[in-house]
């Protein structure tokens, strides 16, 4: 492949080597998982097509480049953005591992949570977000700064409402609850066994295997036990209006129980539902939360619990849910939809995973009676309903979810 | 490297009609000697793509159906057990036994070798088509494994050696996304999301798989099941669910879907595989469906 850019004396043209660099970047920013050996790997592919007409490169690079559904489903978009320029917007910040600041900064739904010291001390990015959001300020200092009370002893914070602490050894408490949560849901027993030097049983195929130097004699027993296979936890988050101020909390806890042997899935939902896994896994909390934000965004209207729980049993469950999840919703049942909707809905979800857990802060409440009609509808699909208003109630559920 | 379109005209002529962006996989792959990583759906036909292939090439089809626990011994060799208990015994029996080392030779030979399909599959002259079905359903340590051998092509037996691959196969990996694959995996491969169908590609497949069926009877039976992939449904009905329910109707000698409703309604159990889906598709909703193919 000739370079046109290498002949003397013209301005350097970027040649199809360069082209094709700038489309697996294109691709990167876009969050595909390419490196450079994916480029030679594209070049290598269009340099064998015969007669590269538009229509082959694309099918050959979508084959070549694409590596999961989501890649596949928005290629043909991307493909014609690069080569051809046709507007597709770059959707950077949503998977962002750059940190630019955008430029038209809305308010941050948590912005409206955090209190303003706390706004202060945040990174360069979010901070400039808060700073454009003029409203968020007189909201939080309407409703919950005369909430907040100092949490002199443990004890008390435990016992605190949720809605009323923020400060951030309190994030560090939640986040270790969250892991003794974790290790207590640790290991999940399998019926199928794996090789081991204690185990209980013997493995009769090795030990006949290992004896035949012995002449067939039993000398060297091997044995068998049942392997440590992790548990899988799929949060489903409600961040309408009435749970906002839960949910994020409830973030940092999930944002705890990711770790080596506990896997994490964590879905946020209003009117619609997103997945939120990969801005989670953000090592620094705030950037999570902005990125999270930043994905709520355009949400509103009433909640669709039933909407959004269809939408993940249709989309995601499969991939999500295997025989050892627990699925964990948080939502206070405030449904606009037909609670006989969501009662379908909890019973396709309860075919697939080990446990549902229903955490309702206002469960947590004195006098509350789950008579929301979509509460009462889904009641009978659940295994365990709980409060979720105070880390207490968050390390209740401990026992709740070491049993499984 | 040959045109992809070419491809799609053999693979037609084998009975299997597939999408632009599957055939172009299919030639990448066996240009560039990538294994293929085939997601989608239950019943949209990837596992019979490994079969079209292995009939259009000429060469042999080994497949390794995957399951949960399946490991890296069941996968390649396993020595057989008995006949070298056997031989030892015969040897002891017989006076004048050879030396021990010989004995050893003898028995760690390749007529004791039991060669299971990935083994197989490298050790062939003509490079076969590999078929590893529902990898998802295997552990992720098997993944690995499956990964180190998919990136140099040879085996380590302890007591042989190494065994290099005779020829390289073509792979195709099948995968129902009941677990997330590895990233890594993913990158070895060259994937293709295949879907169901459009009216006119199943129009066509039920065409090459049943030549016999009348035109507008098949017209009308996918526009049916293309409605029906529309409804909210458990388990949506593949491609195969289309041929049992079609082979059903001629066997049923229904000429017109509209005539004998009573058994239209009765021969849906070849399409609908769960209670809950029988309950939800009522004889309304059938003749909704009807409604709008016509």
């Amino acid at each position: 492949m000739t370079e046109p850019g290498e002949i003397d004396g013209l301005p350097a043209l970027p040649g199809p080597r360069e082209r094709m660099r700038g489309f697996i970047a294109h691709l990167r920013l876009n969050g595909f998982t390419l490196g450079p050996s994916e480029t030679a790997l594209a070049l290598d592919i269009v340099g064998r097509l015969e007669r590269p007409a538009p229509e082959g490169v694309r099918a050959a690079l979508k084959v070549a480049l694409c590596g999961c559904r989501e890649d596949w489903e928005r290629f043909d978009d991307l493909f014609p953005a690069y080569w051809f320029g046709e507007g597709v917007k770059r959707a950077t910040v949503l998977r962002g591992e750059n940190t630019s600041t955008p430029k038209r900064a809305r308010p941050a739904l948590w912005d409206k949570v955090l209190p303003p010291e706390e706004r202060a001390g945040r990174p360069i990015g979010a901070a400039a977000q808060a700073a454009g959001s003029s409203d968020a300020e007189e909201d939080a200092g309407g409703t919950s700064a005369p909430h907040r009370i100092a949490a002199d002893s443990r004890d008390s914070l435990f016992k605190t409402d949720l809605r009323e602490i923020a400060a951030k050894e309190d994030i560090a408490e939640a986040e270790r609850v969250a892991e003794r949560l974790a290790k207590a849901m640790r290991y999940r027993l399998s019926r199928r066994r794996k090789p081991s030097a204690r185990g209980r049983s013997l493995d009769l195929r090795r030990t006949i295997r290992r004896n035949i130097a012995h002449g067939g004699e039993p000398v060297d027993l091997l044995r068998r036990t049942r392997p440590d296979r992790p548990v899988r936890v799929v949060v489903l988050l409600d961040v309408s209006g009435s749970m906002k101020l839960y949910s994020r909390y409830f973030l940092l806890f999930v944002r705890g129980l990711l770790s080596r042997w506990m896997r994490a899935d964590a879905y946020l939902f209003h009117t619609r539902l997103v997945r939120v896994t990969e801005a989670l896994t953000d090592k620094d909390p705030f950037r999570a939360l902005a990125k999270l934000s930043l994905m709520v965004e355009g949400f509103g209207g009433g909640t669709r619990i039933a909407g959004a729980l269809a939408d993940f049993n249709a989309r995601y469950a499969r991939e999500a849910i295997d025989s050892r999840t627990v699925v964990v919703i948080l939502s206070d049942g405030y449904d606009t939809e037909a609670p006989e909707d969501l009662a379908r809905e909890l019973r396709r979800l309860r075919t697939r995973a080990r446990r549902i857990v229903w955490l309702n802060p206002l469960l947590g409440w004195k006098d509350y009676e789950p008579v929301a009609r979509g509460m009462a509808a889904a009641l009978p699909h659940i295994d365990h309903f709980a409060a979720a208003n105070s880390l207490q109630a968050l390390a209740d559920l401990e026992p709740e979810l070491a049993a499984i | 490297m040959r045109d992809y379109r070419e491809l799609q005209a053999e693979l037609a002529q084998t009975g299997y009609i597939a999408e632009d962006s599957l055939v172009m996989a299919l030639t990448l792959a066996t240009e560039i000697h990538r294994p293929l990583l085939l997601e989608g759906e239950a019943g949209v036909g990837k596992t019979d793509i490994a079969r079209a292939l292995a009939k259009l090439l000429g060469t042999r089809l080994i497949r390794l159906q995957c399951y949960e626990g399946l490991d890296a011994n069941a996968t390649l060799y396993e020595w057989n057990y008995q006949r070298q208990l056997l031989a030892i015994r015969a040897r002891e029996a017989s006076e004048g036994a050879d030396s021990a080392e010989s004995l050893e030779k003898h028995i760690f030979s390749e007529d004791y070798l039991l060669r299971r399909p990935l083994l197989e599959a490298i050790s062939q002259l003509e490079p076969p088509v590999l078929l590893i079905d529902e990898i998802d359903r295997a552990d992720e340590e098997f993944e690995a494994f499956l990964l180190e051998l998919l990136a140099d092509y040879q085996v380590t037996v302890p007591e042989l050696g190494t065994m290099e691959a005779v020829s390289i196969p073509h792979v195709v990996l099948t995968s129902n996304g009941t677990r997330a694959l590895s990233d890594a995996l993913r990158r070895r491969c060259l994937y293709s999301w295949v879907d169901y169908p459009d009216a006119e590609k199943e129009r066509a497949i039920l065409a090459a798989r049943m030549p016999e069926i009348d035109g507008e009877l098949a017209r009308r039976i996918v526009g049916f099941v293309q409605q029906l992939r529309r409804e909210d449904l458990e388990k949506v009905p593949g491609i195969a669910e289309t041929l049992d329910w079609a082979t059903a109707l001629v066997g049923l000698k229904v000429e017109k879907l509209e005539d004998n409703l009573d058994l239209l309604q009765a021969s849906l159990i070849c399409l609908l595989k769960t209670e809950a889906d029988q309950r939800a598709i009522v004889p309304e909703v059938t003749q909704r469906l009807l409604g709008k193919v016509a």
